[in-house]
């Protein structure tokens, strides 16, 4: 039956969006962790969601969403002067992430307006569902 | 008075599987919304439902093929055939999902998926009193 294939389908869209809302988190918890390098400074991080097409290869239903992977942010980082800083390299300056804390705030509304819509569905199909067990009753 | 379960169901027991299958496919596009290059698809359930019913009308002429081993794309009703829904604002990612769109075509299977779950109850209940004879 075809509505048990909602259960694993939106359960991996919500799944995929709570990575996102993960990824999110640990950018914004993030957003002033300073470092004494531009090598060694933490970057934004986001998930890259691919649709599956074929469920032979993961074991998941084809159309669930999966996280291929998780990039991370190729916007350069912010310098600070501060030289009292324990962190402060040679010169004076602290390297701090390249995290925008007003994209983090809007993609994590999105990530869970899009998980809410995901809960819906699937508290939508329980009932249908439910309803069937009494066809006929 | 031979009771044909064809025409006491009304074909509303094969709109219900029909409609099951919808709702898996809406959830898919609702559980996509964010991946990019996804393309948003539908069944188009009116022309699915009338094959089911083996009706030819004006608007309904099954393709026939000359030769058996030709292939009838659309002719098997239990395999609707997958369509792509147009973008009303297509997105730069190349997504085209539109969550309010698919979210009002979900409710309306389920309230669809409803109905015939009702109709079909009725039937059920109508055939068993006629069983019981009571």
């Amino acid at each position: 039956m075809a509505l048990f294939d909602v259960f694993d389908i939106a359960g991996s869209a919500m799944n995929a969006q709570s990575v996102r809302l993960n990824l999110t988190s640990s950018n914004l918890a993030n957003a002033d962790s300073g470092s004494s390098s531009d090598a060694t400074v933490y970057r934004a991080r986001e998930p890259v969601f691919a649709a599956v097409m074929n469920d032979t290869m993961s074991g998941l239903k084809t159309g669930s969403v999966r996280v291929a992977g998780v990039t991370q942010s190729q916007a350069p980082t912010r310098r600070e002067y501060s030289p009292q800083n324990p962190l402060a390299d040679s010169q004076g300056y602290v390297h701090l992430p390249n995290v925008n804390v007003i994209e983090e705030m809007a993609n994590m509304i999105s990530a869970s307006r899009s998980y809410q819509n995901n809960v819906q569905v699937l508290d939508t199909s329980k009932q249908l569902l439910l309803d069937t067990l009494n066809l006929g009753k | 008075m031979p009771i044909n379960f064809d025409s006491a169901f009304g074909g509303h027991d094969k709109a219900l599987l029909l409609l099951a299958d919808r709702s898996a496919v809406l959830a898919k596009n609702l559980a996509n919304s964010d991946t990019p290059n996804y393309k948003a698809r539908d069944i188009d359930f009116k022309s699915v439902l009338q094959q089911l019913d083996g009706g030819a009308g004006p608007d309904n002429l099954p393709m026939t093929t000359s030769n058996p081993s030709q292939l009838n794309p659309g002719s098997d009703a239990s395999n609707p055939p997958l369509l792509y829904r147009i973008p009303t604002q297509p997105s730069a990612d190349g997504n085209t999902v539109e969550s309010q769109i698919e979210q009002a075509k979900f409710s309306e299977n389920a309230v669809r998926y409803k109905a015939s779950y009702t109709f079909l109850s009725g039937s059920i209940k109508g055939l068993l009193t006629a069983i019981r004879g009571q």
